[in-house]
C-alpha cells in the first residue's frame, strides 16, 4: 500500500475527473451527462481518501468527507432522475440539444 | 448560551418545514392555511435570529458539531455576526418570498404544502451556507441549497419551461459543484486540513512548492463553483434559463437568496483561508476577481438591453448587479497581504457589499412582486405587458419606478448607498479603472431600466382594465419601497449594523 507514491493516486484521480468532465461537456443525453458527473465526484473521492492516508494518517477527516460526498451524489442522482423523468414525460426527450424552447 | 440556543433559528425552520410536510400529508389543508404556517415559521425564525444576534454580540462562537478524532472537536459552524447578518437576510428572504408567492401558489401550484416546506428548507440552507467554516460543512450546505433550488425551479412539473429550466440548472449546477469539490480535495491535500483556519495556518507552514502546485488550481476551482452560485460571467449560462422558466416566486428567491449566500461563502473562504494568496506574484485572486467583475458587469448590462421577457431581463440585471457587488469583495483584499492582521478601514468594501445586498433584497423582491401582479392578471411575463401600466395600476407603477431607480443607483434609494460604498471602497484602494468601469456600466443600465419606466408611462396599453393587487402583494411592495427609501434616507443605523457584522470576521486572524 505505502509502496505506491501519492502522486500516482492523484494522477489517476485527475485522469478520471478529466474523463468525467469531457463526458459532461460533450454528451447530448442528460443521463450520459449524469454518468460523467458521477465519475467526477468519484475522482474527487479518490483524491480525498488518498490525501487522508498519506498526509494526515492519524485522522479520518478525508474519509469522512468521502462518505458525505457519496451520500450527496446519491441525493443528487435521485433529484436528477426525477427531473429527467418529468422532462421526458412533458417533452418526450432528455436530449439537451432539443430542450431549447426559451431562446429569446 | 448553550449550543442548542445558538442553533435556535435553524431548529425552528426545520421544525416548521417538517410540520408543514406532515400537515399536508394528514389533513390536506387549503393553500392559504399552509401559507400562514409557512409565514409564521419564517417570522418566528427572524425573531429568533435577531435574539441570537443580540446574545452573540461579544466574540466569535464556534460550534463543534462533529468530532472526527480523539484529540478534539472539529469546528463546523461559526456563529459570528457576519453569519448572523446573512441569517437575518435569509429569514427576511423566506418571509417576503413566501408572502409574494401566496396568490401564485393558490392559482398554479398543485402541491402547496411541499412548495412551502421546500421554501423553508431553502431558507435553512441559506443559513447553513453563511455560517459554515469547514470544507465538509460548506460542501453539504452548498449542495443542500442547490438541490432545494433545483426542485423549486422545476416545481411546476407539467410546465415545459419550468422543467427545462430545472434540467439545465441541475446540469450546470452539479458540474460546477463537482469542480468546486475537486478544489476542496486539492486544498485538503496541500494543507492537511479541512477547517478554514487550519488551511490558512497550513499554507503558512508548508513547503511552498507543494502549496503552489495544489493551492493555485484549488483557488481557481473554488472560484468557479462560487461564481456559478452567484451567476458571475462566464459561469452564468444557467441563470437566464432558470430565471425565465422557474415559477416567478422561485425566480424572486433565486435572484436574492443563493446570490447572497454565495457572496457570504466567497468572503469567508477567500479572506479566512486564502489571505496569503490575495496579492502575490504567483497567485492573485484579487486579479482573477477583478477580471471576472469587469466581464460580469459589462456582459450583464449589454445583453439585458435586448431582452423581451421581463424575467430574463431581470436575470441579466442580477448578473450585472453581482458584478458591482464583487467590487466590494475585491476592495477588501489588499489588506490581507501575507495574511497579516487587517489594518484600520480594511472592511469598507465589505460594508458596501453587505449594504448593497441588503438593499438589493428589497429592491428585487419588490420588483418581482410587481412582475407577479402583472403576470397573475395577464398570464405573460413579456416586457410588452408593462405598456401603459400607469393607467392600470398607478401605485405599482410608481413603486416600480423607485425600484428601477434603486437598481440604477440613483438617490434617494438603497441602490445608491450600496454603489456609493462599493465604488468608494474601490477608489480608496486605488482601483480607479474598476470604479470607472462600474460607473460606466451604471450609465448603460439606465437605458434598459428606464426603458421599462418609459413603457409604463408613455406607451399606450392594449388592454386598459385595472390590474387587481392582492393584499399580500401590496404589502410586499409597500414594505420593500419603505425599506428601499429608508436605507438611503436614514442610512446610519443600517451602516452601523453592517459594519458591526464585519468586525467579527477580522478577529479570526
Amino acid at each position: 500500500m505505502s509502496a505506491i507514491p501519492l502522486s500516482w493516486w492523484i494522477f489517476v484521480a485527475t485522469a478520471l475527473f478529466m474523463i468525467g468532465f469531457y463526458v459532461a461537456l460533450t454528451r447530448k443525453n442528460a443521463i450520459a451527462i449524469l454518468i460523467g458527473l458521477e465519475l467526477m465526484l468519484n475522482a474527487t473521492n479518490i483524491n480525498l481518501v488518498a490525501f487522508d492516508r498519506y498526509i494526515t494518517p492519524a485522522r479520518v477527516e478525508g474519509q469522512v468527507f468521502a462518505v458525505f460526498v457519496i451520500a450527496i451524489a446519491a441525493a443528487e442522482a435521485a433529484v436528477a432522475l426525477a427531473i429527467f423523468i418529468a422532462a421526458y414525460r412533458r417533452r418526450g426527450t432528455v436530449d439537451v440539444e432539443n430542450l431549447d424552447s426559451m431562446k429569446f | 448560551m448553550n449550543t442548542f440556543m445558538l442553533l435556535l433559528p435553524e431548529t425552528i425552520l426545520l421544525v416548521f418545514a417538517f410540520a408543514l410536510l406532515a400537515l399536508d400529508l394528514i389533513w390536506k389543508p387549503r393553500s392559504n392555511t399552509l401559507a400562514i404556517i409557512m409565514l409564521t415559521g419564517a417570522l418566528v425564525t427572524l425573531a429568533a435570529t435577531i435574539f441570537v444576534w443580540m446574545q452573540a454580540n461579544n466574540g466569535v462562537i464556534q460550534l463543534a458539531v462533529i468530532s472526527t478524532d480523539g484529540a478534539g472537536a472539529v469546528p463546523m459552524l461559526a456563529m459570528d455576526r457576519f453569519a448572523m447578518f446573512f441569517k437575518v437576510y435569509a429569514a427576511l428572504t423566506v418571509a417576503l418570498v413566501g408572502l409574494l408567492a401566496t396568490d401564485y401558489v393558490r392559482e398554479k401550484i398543485r402541491y402547496p404544502g411541499e412548495f412551502y416546506a421546500l421554501m423553508l428548507f431553502a431558507g435553512l440552507a441559506l443559513m447553513l451556507v453563511a455560517s459554515s467554516t469547514n470544507l465538509v460543512m460548506i460542501f453539504l450546505a452548498f449542495e443542500f441549497l442547490s438541490i432545494t433550488s433545483y426542485l423549486l425551479t422545476g416545481f411546476m412539473r407539467n410546465d415545459a419551461f419550468s422543467i427545462e429550466a430545472a434540467l439545465k440548472y441541475f446540469l450546470y449546477g452539479a458540474v460546477a459543484s463537482a469542480v468546486m469539490l475537486l478544489g476542496f480535495s486539492l486544498i485538503y491535500g496541500a494543507t492537511g486540513s479541512l477547517d478554514l483556519h487550519g488551511i490558512a495556518t497550513g499554507i503558512r507552514s508548508s513547503d511552498p512548492s507543494i502549496i503552489h502546485v495544489l493551492a493555485i488550481p484549488a483557488i481557481v476551482l473554488i472560484i468557479v463553483g462560487l461564481g456559478f452560485k452567484i451567476a458571475l460571467v462566464p459561469f452564468h449560462q444557467w441563470s437566464p434559463e432558470a430565471y425565465q422558466g422557474a415559477p416567478t416566486p422561485v425566480t424572486a428567491f433565486l435572484s436574492v437568496g443563493p446570490k447572497a449566500s454565495g457572496f457570504a461563502l466567497m468572503v469567508r473562504v477567500l479572506t479566512v483561508a486564502f489571505p496569503a494568496f490575495a496579492r502575490t506574484a504567483n497567485t492573485d485572486w484579487v486579479l482573477i476577481l477583478t477580471g471576472i467583475a469587469i466581464i460580469t458587469m459589462t456582459f450583464g448590462n449589454v445583453v439585458a438591453i435586448w431582452q423581451k421577457n421581463i424575467k430574463r431581463l431581470f436575470a441579466y440585471s442580477s448578473i450585472a448587479q453581482a458584478g458591482y457587488m464583487l467590487i466590494g469583495v475585491i476592495a477588501i483584499a489588499p489588506q490581507f497581504v501575507g495574511g497579516v492582521p487587517p489594518i484600520e478601514g480594511w472592511d469598507q468594501g465589505l460594508n458596501g457589499l453587505l449594504l448593497f445586498l441588503f438593499g438589493y433584497l428589497f429592491t428585487n423582491l419588490g420588483s418581482f412582486a410587481i412582475i407577479l401582479a402583472v403576470e397573475n392578471k395577464t398570464g405573460s411575463s413579456s416586457v410588452e405587458q408593462f405598456n401603459g401600466l400607469v393607467k392600470r395600476a398607478p401605485y405599482l407603477s410608481i413603486a416600480f419606478v423607485i425600484f428601477l431607480l434603486s437598481l440604477i443607483g440613483i438617490p434617494p434609494t438603497a441602490g445608491f448607498i450600496g454603489k456609493l460604498l462599493v465604488f468608494g471602497a474601490a477608489i480608496k484602494q486605488q482601483m480607479y479603472v474598476l470604479a470607472a468601469i462600474g460607473l460606466f456600466n451604471s450609465v448603460i443600465s439606465v437605458y434598459y431600466y428606464l426603458g421599462i419606466a418609459r413603457k409604463m408611462f408613455f406607451s399606450p396599453a392594449e388592454d386598459t382594465t385595472p390590474i387587481p393587487v392582492s393584499r399580500s402583494l401590496n404589502f410586499v411592495v409597500t414594505i420593500s419601497m419603505v425599506l428601499v427609501l429608508a436605507i438611503a434616507i436614514g442610512a446610519q443605523p443600517f451602516l452601523d449594523w453592517v459594519s458591526g457584522s464585519t468586525q467579527i470576521l477580522a478577529t479570526v486572524f
